[in-house]
């Protein structure tokens, strides 16, 4: 009857229970959906179904046969594949190489050969592919559609796909779904890892609900709506924050970008004549798919990439080629896009929340304790960060190493503040918190440049809306004209409004 | 289709137990005990006697212990300037290198400095070192910070070309006139460190080590430099993003590096010696190192390390004397405890789980 059954599976990491006697069945021929929210226990409960992780208790069977598996070898051999957000695909090799790569075993390998065999199994499945097609050269909805392949050429009958659609835009996500359904018919059971309601309700025929690693209920889809599984997934109705109509400001710009240009890592072009202006008291922000320039803008403006052309002017003063230290000093918050990176995560948190200021906790060279002390202990309540002072900052959870992170930026009042991913990879709790801050900050009057990849971040909290593409700005356009279908072919690179 | 496994398996924790810290010195001695005493059986020596004499005894007499601290001063110079430099994330294997520029340096001055009164020309001697270790720790350290090129690779290729400058010099210009010997003329009596205790080598050199490892705590916990080559040292992009320049701080911190190590050449030739001689130092700059990461990068680790270190060095000739084995057993001895040791610290952070 089922496919795959997982009995009763605890997983715990120190005090943490990821898992606490989770049950899930899979019938075979169903798209399965494991909804939650980040840290419910989802990509535990896959990971330890793919042998990546151990359960401490409990049972798996598949096929009805109780089984132990130790590692990803065990798990393809049971006919499992996964395939996560983070693909394992060699950049400068072919797709066939890729998709044989590690199953072959011969010495020697036959070109033409592999790539007829790879060819036959992504007609079988209906993914559309050249096997000869450099990796390098794919977009991400076609490194997506590799993995699968992959994992389908290894005679994958269960396929496990941890939040497939959050690399994608919307019309790459149309695609997925189509493969999806012609995978169903042929027999294959997927599992669905996503937060998404939308998604699930179109897609999936029943939906297993983990909050708190714990299995809140399993549903058939066609019997809920998606606010009945929002109740389950967050325990709550509502959820989320509102924003208030904007304040009518004199329309002061406070952060200007004028033709900005910059080179990545290996010196090709990354940004493109970005022009943008943030006026005081709104939110501007940057949509669009990971990886067109979005990281590379943010440190553009932070000071910790040089801009090979082009002018960044706050308020009024031009700042561009100024160092980090003269850029806060002139009125600019930073919010560091990568918390381990923007943070000395060995030092304590005391340390941390005074490292940019270090010059006013300073007489004659050396450290004033007493006032960094009560500074500290001071945004500690304010921003109601659990930890104490002198924790390691390695040790403190996302939710409050980002607020660490506010703290340090937001006690200064800047008049313009970055905000690059702030709620990437923190729980309801912690999202709603970084929000709620940034839309005070923005009816305090300040300018915020918000760059996220999460569409519904963007639609809930912008004033305005840029969309960036391949390093350009291919549009701008007020909230209130934003629909996500139409942001979708904007950052699908299909048109360019301006 | 599963094969037999091991049932027990390494779980990573974040925080070793409370009573794991006090323990950890203890077992790290008590592994390297046992690995060493089977070299120590092809010795044909009795383990526990061995480490009698490498432990116990240099304790037991007053003239022995003063020996274990003059050992000790050299170690701990070198320890704090490799800290120094550890502690900024700049990997400074050069302080045998920088030790002999000092030493050079204070060659010279006890010969030129040769009327002066001690108060004016000891500091003058001092002041002379820290400034050539300094100087030869430079062109690693602009390397590394105007090219990225590794500082791991040049400071430590430093050290051979210095080693045939020693050699080059002592051969050449500097042969002992009157000896013959390689080695510089004697140094002015007025620029010799003086003795702590009458008929001991216990010289003002130990002074400094120890107002090195003052001066090393001072800054690495109440300054705001201090503050910054640690950011630097634990998170280079984080540092960077905060403001702190990270190259201006890597050079200072790699400056001073040098100069201390070329202290240490100073108190070498300044107390003991009197001569620059070609095997000044015994390794005490690569020893450093491993005062320096055994310290933890912290002033009273580097302390206590480069004492233990010193009594390990005199142990090894008691235990060489009294037993007849290699005086290189000390020197297996601390290159199996760095190893332990870093092992332990690695492993403290695991626990040890059945599989299920």
């Amino acid at each position: 009857m089922f496919i795959v059954e997982m009995q009763s599976i605890t997983k715990r990491f120190g005090d943490l229970i990821a898992n606490d006697h989770v049950n899930f069945q899979l019938k075979k021929g169903e798209v399965h959906a494991l909804l939650g929210e980040n840290g419910a226990g989802k990509t535990t409960l896959m990971r330890i179904l793919y042998g990546l992780y151990h359960p401490d208790s409990g049972v798996i069977k598949v096929k009805d046969q109780p089984v132990v598996i130790h590692s990803p070898k065990d798990a393809i051999q049971l006919g499992i594949g996964m395939v996560t957000q983070h693909f394992a695909l060699v950049p400068p090799l072919t797709v066939a190489e890729n998709v044989v790569l590690g199953y072959q075993n011969s010495f020697v390998l036959n070109q033409t050969q592999i790539e007829e065999s790879v060819a036959k199994a992504a007609q079988r499945f209906g993914l559309e592919i050249n096997p000869k097609a450099i990796v390098r050269h794919l977009s991400v909805g076609q490194r997506q559609r590799v993995e699968i392949l992959k994992a389908l050429y290894r005679n994958a009958e269960i396929l496990i796909l941890d939040e497939p659609t959050a690399v994608l835009i919307p019309q790459e996500v149309e695609a997925l779904f189509e493969t999806l359904n012609l995978l169903k018919q042929e027999g294959l059971s997927v599992i669905f890892i996503s937060h998404k309601l939308h998604e699930v309700t179109q897609i999936t025929d029943r939906v297993t609900v983990l909050r708190d690693g714990k299995v809140v209920g399993t549903v058939n889809t066609a019997d809920v709506t998606q606010k009945e599984l929002a109740a389950m997934m967050v325990g709550r109705e509502t959820f989320g924050v509102s924003r208030p109509d904007a304040t009518e400001s004199a329309q002061k710009p406070a952060l200007e970008l004028v033709n900005l240009c910059a080179n990545d890592d290996k010196h090709l072009p990354v940004l493109k004549n970005v022009s943008l202006t943030v006026y005081e008291g709104e939110i501007l922000g940057i949509a669009g798919v990971g990886g067109n320039g979005q990281k590379e803008l943010a440190e553009t403006i932070c000071g910790v990439r040089q801009p090979t052309a082009g002018k960044i002017v706050v308020e009024g003063q031009d700042v561009t080629g100024k160092s980090p230290s003269e850029l806060t000093r002139a009125g600019l918050g930073r919010i560091p896009e990568d918390r381990h990176e923007g943070m000395v995560v060995h030092l304590t948190v005391t340390e941390n929340l005074v490292l940019e200021h270090l010059d006013e906790f300073t007489r004659k060279g050396m450290l004033d304790h007493k006032a960094i002390r009560q500074y500290a202990d001071d945004l500690i309540r304010k921003f109601q960060i659990k930890a104490r002072p002198n924790d390691i900052t390695r040790t403190l959870s996302g939710g409050n190493m980002q607020k660490v992170l506010l703290a340090r930026v937001l006690a200064r009042q800047p008049k313009v503040i970055i905000a690059p991913q702030p709620t990437r990879g923190l729980d309801i709790g912690a999202t709603d918190y970084v929000r709620q801050q940034l839309l005070e900050q923005r009816q305090r009057g300040a300018a915020i440049l918000l760059i996220s990849e999460d569409l519904d971040e963007i639609l809930a909290l912008s004033d305005r809306i840029a969309v960036i593409y391949e390093g350009e700005i291919v549009g701008t356009l007020p909230a209130s004209e934003a629909t996500p279908e139409r942001l979708g072919l904007l950052m699908s690179g299909a048109v360019k409004e301006h | 289709m599963e094969a037999k496994r091991f049932p027990y398996q390494l779980i990573k924790t974040d925080t070793p137990p409370f009573w794991m810290r006090p323990l950890i010195p203890v077992l790290i001695l008590l592994t390297t005990f046992l690995i060493t005493a089977g070299l120590i059986l092809t010795a044909r020596a009795n383990p526990f006697q061995a480490y009698y004499y490498f432990l116990i005894s240099p304790l037991s007499s007053q003239v022995s212990f003063l020996e274990v601290l003059v050992k000790a001063t050299p170690l701990m110079l070198t320890g704090v300037a490799v800290t120094f430099a550890f502690a900024t994330g700049y990997y400074n294997i050069g302080a045998e290198g920088q030790l002999y520029a000092g030493a050079i340096a204070a060659a010279w001055l006890g010969i030129v400095l040769g009327g002066l009164p001690p108060l004016i020309a000891l500091p003058l001697m001092i002041i002379g070192g820290f400034l050539a270790g300094m100087a030869w720790a430079l062109i690693p350290a602009l390397l590394k910070v105007r090219l990225a090129v590794d500082e791991v690779v040049t400071t430590l290729l430093m050290n051979s070309i210095m080693a045939y400058i020693v050699s080059a010099i002592l051969n050449g210009p500097w042969r002992d006139p009157t000896s013959g010997w390689p080695q510089s003329p004697e140094i002015a009596e007025s620029t010799m460190f003086f003795k702590l205790i009458p008929r001991s080598r216990l010289h003002f050199g130990f002074i400094v080590g120890l107002i090195a490892i003052a001066v090393l705590w001072f800054v690495l916990t109440q300054t705001s430099f201090g503050l910054k080559m640690r950011a630097v040292g634990l998170g280079k992009p984080a540092a960077q993003f905060a403001g702190i320049s990270v190259g201006r701080t890597t050079l200072i911190a790699a400056l001073i590096s040098g100069g201390i190590a070329g202290i240490a050449g100073v108190s070498e030739v300044a107390g003991i010696q009197y001569h620059l001689i070609g095997d000044l130092s015994a390794n005490y700059g690569y020893t450093g190192v491993i005062i320096a990461t055994l310290g933890g990068l912290n002033a009273i680790g580097v302390f206590v390390a480069s004492l233990f270190f010193g009594l390990i060095d005199t142990g090894a000739q008691t235990v060489s004397r009294a037993m007849g084995v290699p005086v290189y057993l000390g020197q297996v001895t601390q290159a199996v405890m760095l190893l332990v040791a870093l092992g332990m610290y690695l492993l403290q952070r695991y626990r040890i789980v059945r599989r299920v």
